[in-house]
């Protein structure tokens, strides 16, 4: 039975998520990736207001193509996390950002954050923008649109599916489903 | 000689690029149909059938199958008596490239300088165009839409001749290791094998057209497809990372001559959305 999130979320709501719990997101969320990420970090560091109060609030990473007639955005899946993964802890503690979006594992440092300002990591399943993009009801530029599919994008969504992949305590859904299936012994990467 | 106008060209890359991207290949799609057979994970079921639901979803309503429409690498092979006319190949893809994305409203993804400014060109233009000179007098056209996510975990290495076999298996595995969850398993790979630096990259990148389920012609290496496939299966990263037995759907490797102290190999990772199209003029 899958956890039905509708942000803003408290700590408290995210502390009740375990690592493999499916949810269902429901309400505003909001795009950021690459590009985002360096002039949120850049107005934090200058101590300048935001351009979007990200307080309890779901972060997805994600650049979706150019919305066809009749839809509200294009193909939308999520991106790499890991490219997010310095831009994060600064960001968590800036703007008490709850739960973030995307694919792939993240470093310790952005694990250890998570569970210093009561975040969640969810992942969505990538290479399934077409699919992703019909749980997305509206979408319009809430920050830079010259930055194109890199701007920040208000998206309400709706049963919008994602899977907690580390929680507050530090559990880590990779690294244990690894664990569970591999068949090999492990060896450092050459 | 035969004379093909550029403006051909054009026009086929701007179909076959729209294909591929709201078109998985039946034979991609018959792998995620095999792969759903085999996985013992839950979850990893579960993306599964998302990837497949997602398949119909983009060719139905002619969405994007991801939202990374891909650097544009295309591979041409003109025929020695063709004569193209009016501009040269890598404007006349350059602009099938950027038609596509006007038309079928993918995403402009390319960046003019890669160090500093890094502003989009807003045409998901230049394509990485390869020429080859043919017999014959048609254009063969084949294009691969590149996801970054998979393009980022590929890796390069020059080995030492006595690594052999085993070395290559072993930086394969190595490179689908450290990669998890970052190319949205379950992938393919692309293993070029010999020539030079450049070379064994490129070589990778053409075996990525080859379609799933075929080995190599030559049963040693198809073997050695094998033994790799089978060896990053047992990794345990399974569909989406979350974990299970299938992490690759397919291994091809091509091959070329290389000096007598060298073993190139290139690794270059295919994400689940492989996406290829081929067309002739």
């Amino acid at each position: 039975m899958a956890i039905t999130l509708t942000p803003p979320l408290s700590g408290h709501d995210v502390r009740e998520l375990s690592v493999g719990d499916p949810v269902l997101i429901t309400g505003v969320i909001y795009t950021a990736r690459d590009a985002a990420h360096q002039r949120l970090i850049e107005l934090i560091e200058r101590g300048e207001d935001l351009p979007v109060d990200l307080a309890g609030q779901i972060i997805y990473y994600t650049g979706p193509t150019p919305a066809q007639p009749g839809m509200a955005t294009g193909s939308a899946g999520p991106t790499t996390s890991s490219r997010m993964d310095r831009f994060t802890p600064p960001l968590l503690a800036a703007t008490g950002v709850r739960a973030m979006i995307g694919k792939g594992e993240r470093s310790e440092e952005v694990s250890r954050s998570l569970g210093e300002h009561d975040a969640v990591y969810l992942v969505a399943v990538g290479g399934a923008g077409a699919l992703l993009a019909e749980k997305i009801e509206a979408a319009e530029p809430a920050a830079w649109p010259e930055l194109g599919t890199e701007a920040i994008f208000r998206l309400e969504v709706r049963e919008f599916p994602a899977i907690v992949a580390i929680d507050t305590r530090g559990g880590n859904l990779y690294s244990a489903g690894r664990a569970r299936y591999r068949r090999s012994a492990s060896r450092k990467s050459c | 000689m035969r004379d093909i106008p550029a403006s051909d060209i054009t026009a086929l890359v701007a179909r076959l690029y729209q294909d591929a991207n709201f078109n998985l290949p039946s034979d991609v799609i018959g792998a995620l149909e095999g792969a759903l057979l085999e996985e013992k994970s839950l979850t990893g079921i579960e993306v599964l059938e998302t990837l497949l639901k997602n398949a119909g979803i983009a060719a139905r309503k002619r969405v994007p199958l991801c939202q990374d429409t891909g650097l544009a690498v295309v591979f041409a092979e003109v025929g020695r008596d063709v004569h193209i006319t009016g501009s040269t190949p890598q404007e006349a893809v350059d602009e099938g490239v950027d038609q596509a994305r006007r038309e079928g409203h993918l995403r402009a993804s390319i960046v003019s300088d890669p160090c500093f400014d890094r502003v989009n060109t807003g045409t998901n233009a230049p394509a990485m165009l390869h020429l080859e000179l043919v017999p014959g007098d048609s254009v063969k056209i084949s294009v691969l839409p590149k996801g970054a996510g998979s393009e980022n975990m590929s890796r390069t290495a020059m080995l030492k001749p006595a690594d052999g076999p085993d070395g290559i298996i072993r930086f394969a595995v190595d490179t689908v290791e450290a990669a998890g969850a970052n190319p949205c398993p379950p992938v393919f790979l692309g293993i070029g094998v010999g020539g030079s630096m450049d070379r064994a990259a490129l070589l990778a990148k053409k075996a990525l057209l080859r379609p799933a389920g075929e080995a190599h012609i030559d049963p040693r290496l198809g073997g050695l497809e094998q033994k790799i496939m089978d060896a990053v299966n047992d990794l345990g990263i399974g569909p989406g990372g979350f974990g299970g037995v299938v992490t690759c759907l397919g291994v091809a490797i091509e091959e070329y001559p290389c000096h007598i102290a060298t073993l190139p190999v290139a690794v270059n990772i295919q994400c689940n959305s492989a996406r290829r199209a081929s067309g002739r003029i």
